[in-house]
């Protein structure tokens, strides 16, 4: 029989996270390549609602207790430890965000199989899956084979499509019991982003800038640009780091996704925990005095110049356009 | 308290990265390698709690081009002890490393007390086999935490601020002793001048354990390794800014947005 | 008649004026005793060289004062008054001498025909060139002159020892009954007034003025060490210790230093004994604070305020009771006395020092406080990153030193590598023209002039560093001795015999601060080098340029190296007019990028950038188009000061090889 696959689904405040569908999409498409049954593994805290959207799965393996709102590590781990011997599963798939850190590595050091981070693509070759992970954000790719799809595999989010892991179909919910854990961290509450700033998910035009506006006086032309084009302005991290813009405005792997019609990036050079931010932005524009910066890699339109410079003559002939 | 800052030198994107001929390693040529920034956050976390706590910094790092400096750069900053593991650093993956760190920690030349923290960087930018903070916290039976930008003390344990996304973040009290893999410190990195670094080169010493390689840990074994094709690329628009700044205008009202 | 023979209150006036004299001269030594016991508190610094350059120095600086005639309403003023004094205290010492030893067969001063001449005459030009400049305190004061009541009670008491010098002999010639004596023309005009006066009132008068005359000097004695006025004393030493007689002026070195400098001085006592004296010097004047560019844009840094505070600082401290001053509550020099705003709110333009009177040396003091902050890592984040870039990568811009000469490629030239092939120009290019696209196109157009021209030249390629310049004037010693020590490396390895450079900042530091140790060579300037080939027929320029153009004076060619002429020859031989803005030459309005200031950002809120003062200036000349520079900084700051300030079509920068370039094309 073959083995079972386990993905741990991922969910934040009572909402699903995109990150769970696609790996279910990969899940799916490794079962159908080498047999096995795909399980969700959903814990939390009042969670069960949304057992009914992982229709992809072929079950999904429910813990909803309200110890379990941010179970420490240790918790998981013993519970997927569990579930992999109940459903004889060797293939984990792990998303690779924040909330799921260091999950994988610790599975893996205890079931003494391979860890591979950063994946971004997979395709089966004959019996073992060959796992394209990024390395040196984004510079080099790696390609590393799992024998027997046997692995714990931490999935890079919007590397593969969410759609192949939705489905109108209602999975069976099986419940299962949390092992007992003395746990040596604690959950203690959320600290939430001041919200009476911008929401910068919900804006159609987005102005970002990047260690490259070079000072905190150059961010007010951005607000100007802005304001031009009825946006706002956001920022990668190291701007966010030095104070010259608050944390709501943040872009990025810890800060917000956004999908905007219009991202101008000034200044901002495209590592991955910030284009993983705003990659599926309708109309990328970027300016940077580095030919070279990666972001260009990905954006619809690239100048290679002073963003300092620039910003304020755009501005101008926004502003003549409209006027 | 006890505080232990584990460094690790990774390659500096700064330079053209290049695969060597075997197809599966990096080109040694031109690479030069830097300190992980996650890492120096860690050490100016560890240098914070000091100031706010008392205790003790150790710095420990493997072998690798410039570690040496980054050793003395952190004792210039405050650190108390300096140690470096003697085994090439990219002759080990990250489970490896993981466990020379353990032994290390274990066997005496550091020491984990109920008053230790080890910091580790939060992530490294070649991490392929995951990360070093779950693999040391797992090797020593201790709790770990990561993406941690913040760390207060707090009778006999200490409360942390673990990011998630949106700008969200989480508090969790972690009982001591414990491993917390630090993303960002609560202030940047300080800057320590070349002088000072200077002077401690010539007055202060890198000690070193003799730790041996685990025998058991292999790398995840790479079959390929290779540069992604950079699929189209921006179109690329040129002129003086002006008429950048005007093509830029005139595709924005193209497109409907002015 | 003598008016020492006479009783006070019953005592012998000999005796009187004896305990009046031991009693001034004493307390004013046991003072400067004092004070100097201070200066020796403070580090050592090697000031005692070339006697000979030194003496000739100061007696140029301090007898004919040059530097005071900078500001022409109080220039010959205040020169009557210095040479007045000089004068006076001459005489007054003459007459002391032969007061207090009666015996002595040697006629009172005033008895002297000439002397008494000169003294009369002497009195009326002084006492108007004090008119003038009360008249000007009162009336038209410059910004930034201190207005203190010492100033104001010294002019007063010069004004009374002047006019006991026209009514003293006034008095004693009506008591001798005469009409007035060609030795003493004004004093004569006094006369008819006491004429009616009996003889013995008049003698009593006479000596009287004597007596008042006498006591005043003393109490001045005394006073004078305790005011402002300490600068008759100090500054004629200032002079004679000034660190431009025998170093360069841009060359930070202190020499002799025995302490170890590069953590900079975080107490008044480490700074050294010349840094201290400065404050003595000071006579609160105000030129250096008028002349800086920071203190007229509203930073917080007064120059003139720097050296005062040090002075007042020091005073407090040193002079208070063991134990009484010290301690946890005592002020800190850095933070309480001076705040870190005004010491990195210095561009190092050297404005202050080239026109202190007294030749105080501000930058040096202002790096040496800067080097303490460095020292404790208190600079901000922007200027943190451009370090950490700078000691990584060797240049500022973060970008891989490999990829320094890379506009090399995209410019179409084969250019030497200096470290494989001898050259005759060594072209230490810099990181702003390397590295900024906004000047690359710039640094391409230099290399086409230079080949076009024939010159035999070369570059360092990979082994260029930053040649540390801005990096030690922000007080980062050890990574200025780094990067030092990296280009001497570079340069050792390679043929040469003259250096020629683009950016000035490059210029000073190499041509002034690098010890060469017997492999000094030429340093120039693309400007110099551009002149030299033009005069020598070498640079086929295709057509003449036409129109009106100005200057602009970059700090570390015009004052901190001399070179002020070279660059409008070269403007000259391209056809065009140069129409000199009113800061011209060594009175250039420095563009704030120096001394680290283009990394930093303004905390305060500025109403006007130094930039933009100077692009002002500039575009209010009228008809002139064209600002022409020759820094790489001054391409990028005077460009943004055009935008900010809504100019852009009234006038627009070139740099001088653009206009060479343009000329060369044809």
């Amino acid at each position: 029989m073959s083995a079972g696959i386990l993905v741990l689904v991922e969910h934040l405040k009572g909402a699903m996270v995109d990150i769970t569908f696609e790996m279910l999409g990969v899940g799916r498409k490794v079962a159908a390549a080498q047999g096995g049954q795909v399980h969700a593994v959903l814990l939390g805290k009042n969670v069960a609602a949304l057992a009914a959207r992982l229709g992809a799965a072929d079950s999904v393996l429910l813990a909803d207790e309200p110890s379990l709102e941010q179970p420490s590590a240790e918790v998981i781990v013993l519970l997927l430890q569990q579930l992999m011997a109940q459903k004889e599963a060797s293939l984990v798939l792990l998303g690779g965000t924040n909330a799921c850190f260091g999950l994988g590595a610790q599975l893996s050091a205890r079931m003494n199989m391979p860890f591979v981070n950063f994946c971004k693509g997979a395709r089966v070759d004959g019996g073992s899956l060959v796992l394209t992970s990024q390395l040196f954000g984004g510079k080099i790719l790696s390609d590393v084979r799992l024998a027997d799809a046997k692995g714990i595999v931490s999935v890079y989010p919007g590397a593969f499509p969410a759609e192949a892991g939705r489905s109108d179909k209602t999975p069976p919910v099986e419940k299962v019991t949390v092992p007992p854990a003395s746990p040596k961290v604690v959950f203690k509450r959320y600290v939430e982003p001041d919200t009476s700033d911008v929401d910068i998910t919900k804006q159609s035009v987005l102005v970002g800038v990047g260690r490259g506006i070079q000072s905190q006086d150059n961010v007010q032309l951005a607000e100007e640009l802005a304001q031009s084009l009825g946006g706002a302005v956001c920022a990668s991290r190291p701007v966010i780091d030095q104070g010259w813009l608050p944390l709501s405005r943040q872009v990025g792997k810890s800060g917000m996704t956004v999908k905007p019609r219009l991202y101008l990036a000034f200044g901002i050079s495209g590592a991955p925990e910030h284009w993983d931010g705003m990659q599926n932005s309708e109309c990328i524009i970027s300016v940077n005095t580095d030919p070279k910066a990666p972001i260009f890699d990905g954006s619809h339109y690239g100048v290679v110049g002073d963003a300092v410079e620039l910003i304020p003559l755009l501005t101008e002939k926004i502003i003549a356009r409209k006027g | 308290m006890n505080l232990i800052v584990l460094l690790k030198m990774v390659p500096d994107t700064v330079e053209e990265l290049n695969v060597a001929s075997d197809g599966k390693s990096l080109d040694s040529e031109y690479l030069r390698f830097k300190l992980n920034d996650p890492d120096e956050h860690a050490l100016e976390q560890a240098l914070i709690l000091k100031e706010r706590a008392g205790g003790k910094i150790t710095v420990v790092a493997l072998d690798a081009p410039e570690v040496d400096d980054a050793l003395f750069t952190a004792l210039a900053k405050g650190a108390d002890r300096a140690v470096k593991i003697p085994v090439d650093q990219a002759s080990l993956g990250t489970v490896a490393t993981a466990r020379m760190f353990a032994a290390f920690l274990a066997s005496g030349g550091g020491q984990i007390t109920p008053d230790t923290l080890v910091l580790p960087g939060s992530q490294a930018i070649d991490d392929l086999e995951g990360e070093v903070v779950a693999y040391l916290g797992e090797a020593l039976g201790l709790p770990y935490v990561g993406v941690v930008s913040s760390v207060s003390p707090a009778n006999g344990k200490v409360v942390v601020l673990k990011e998630f996304s949106g700008g969200m973040r989480g508090e969790f009290e972690v009982t001591l002793p414990a491993v917390l893999g630090i993303q960002s410190a609560e202030r940047p990195p300080r800057y320590v001048p070349v002088a000072k670094v200077r002077a401690v080169m010539k007055s202060a010493k890198i000690a070193t354990a003799d730790i041996e390689p685990p025998e058991s840990a292999k790398a995840l074994a790479v079959e390929r390794m290779y540069k992604p094709e950079v699929a189209g690329g921006a179109q690329m628009l040129d002129g003086s800014p002006e008429d950048i700044a005007g093509k830029i205008a005139s595709l924005l009202a193209e497109r409907g947005i002015i | 008649m003598d008016p020492v023979k006479i009783s006070v209150y019953g005592l012998p006036g000999v005796g009187v004026l004896w305990f009046l004299a031991l009693a001034a001269f004493g307390v004013f030594g046991w003072r400067v005793w004092q004070l100097i016991g201070l200066l020796r508190r403070g580090r050592y610094e090697n000031r005692f060289d070339q006697i000979g350059r030194r003496t000739w120095h100061a007696v140029q600086h301090v007898l004919l004062q040059p530097r005071i005639f900078g500001e022409r309403s109080i220039g010959l003023p205040h020169f009557l008054i210095f040479w007045g004094f000089v004068v006076y205290v001459v005489c007054f010492n003459w007459a002391l001498l032969r007061a207090l030893f009666p015996f002595l067969p040697i006629p009172y001063p005033d008895a002297v025909g000439p002397a008494a001449l000169f003294l009369d005459v002497f009195a009326v030009l002084v006492l108007i060139s004090l008119g003038v400049a009360v008249a000007r305190r009162l009336f038209f004061a410059p910004p930034h002159l201190h207005l203190s009541f010492d100033a104001n009670l010294i002019l007063g008491l010069i004004g009374v020892l002047m006019l006991t010098m026209l009514f003293g002999p006034a008095f004693r010639l009506a008591a001798e009954g005469s009409r007035g004596s060609a030795w003493a023309p004004f004093g004569s005009l006094l006369v008819p007034a006491f004429a009616g006066l009996t003889p013995a009132t008049a003698h009593a008068w006479a000596t009287g003025m004597w007596w008042l005359h006498m006591t005043v000097v003393l109490g001045f004695l005394v006073y004078l060490p305790y005011s402002k006025h300490l600068h008759l004393l100090a500054s004629p030493f200032n002079v004679f210790f000034s660190g431009a007689v025998t170093r360069p002026l841009g060359d930070l070195t202190i020499p002799g230093a025995k302490e170890d400098v590069a953590s900079g001085a975080s107490k008044w006592e480490e700074l050294t004994w010349k840094q201290l004296f400065s404050g003595f010097s000071c006579a609160e004047c105000g030129r250096c604070d008028r002349a800086c560019p920071a203190t007229t844009a509203g930073y917080p840094l007064e120059p003139q305020q720097i050296a005062q505070k040090i002075k007042r600082h020091m005073m407090q401290m040193g002079l208070a009771r063991a134990g009484a001053a010290g301690g946890n509550g005592a002020p800190k020099l850095i933070g309480d006395i001076i705040t870190e705003r005004e010491l990195w709110a210095c561009t190092t333009c050297m404005a202050c020092m080239t026109r202190c009177a007294v030749w105080n040396e501000q930058i040096p003091l202002i790096v040496a406080l800067r080097r303490h902050l460095v020292s404790e890592g208190a600079v901000e984040r922007t200027v943190q990153d451009m370090l950490a870039n700078l000691t990584r990568y060797g240049n500022s811009f973060g970008k891989s030193d490999r990829m320094r000469a890379k506009w090399v490629q995209s410019s179409g030239l084969k250019i030497k590598d200096a470290r494989k092939e001898p050259v005759e120009y060594l072209w230490f290019v810099g990181d702003y023209a390397s590295y900024d696209p906004r000047c690359e196109d710039v640094t391409r157009k230099t290399a086409k002039i230079f080949a076009q021209a024939g010159l035999d030249f070369g570059l360092l390629y990979e082994a260029e560093r930053n040649a540390g310049n801005d990096v030690r004037r922000v007080g980062e010693e050890g990574l200025f001795e780094m990067l030092r020590d990296k280009n001497l490396q570079a340069f050792a390895k390679a043929k040469y015999r003259a250096i020629v450079t683009t950016d000035p900042h490059t210029l000073n530091t190499l041509k002034n601060e690098y010890p060469w140790n017997g492999n000094r060579v030429p340093v120039k300037h693309y400007t110099e080098v551009l002149d030299e080939l033009l005069q020598a027929g070498r640079l086929p320029l295709k057509k003449k340029l036409t129109g009106r153009v100005t200057y602009h004076d970059p700090c570390y060619l015009g004052r901190y190296n001399g070179i002020y002429d070279p660059p409008r020859r070269v403007l000259r031989a391209l056809g065009l007019e140069i129409v000199e803005m009113p800061r011209t030459r060594d009175r250039s309005h420095c563009c704030g990028a120096g001394g680290g200031r283009i990394w930093m950002e303004d905390k305060e809120k500025i109403a006007e950038r130094p930039a933009e003062n100077r692009i002002r200036e500039a575009a209010a000349l009228g008809d002139v188009p064209t600002f022409v520079v020759a820094c790489p900084k001054d391409i990028a700051m005077f460009r943004d000061a055009i935008k900010t300030t809504g100019t852009e079509g009234k006038i627009a920068v070139k740099d001088i090889a653009e206009l060479v370039a343009d000329a060369m094309e044809g």
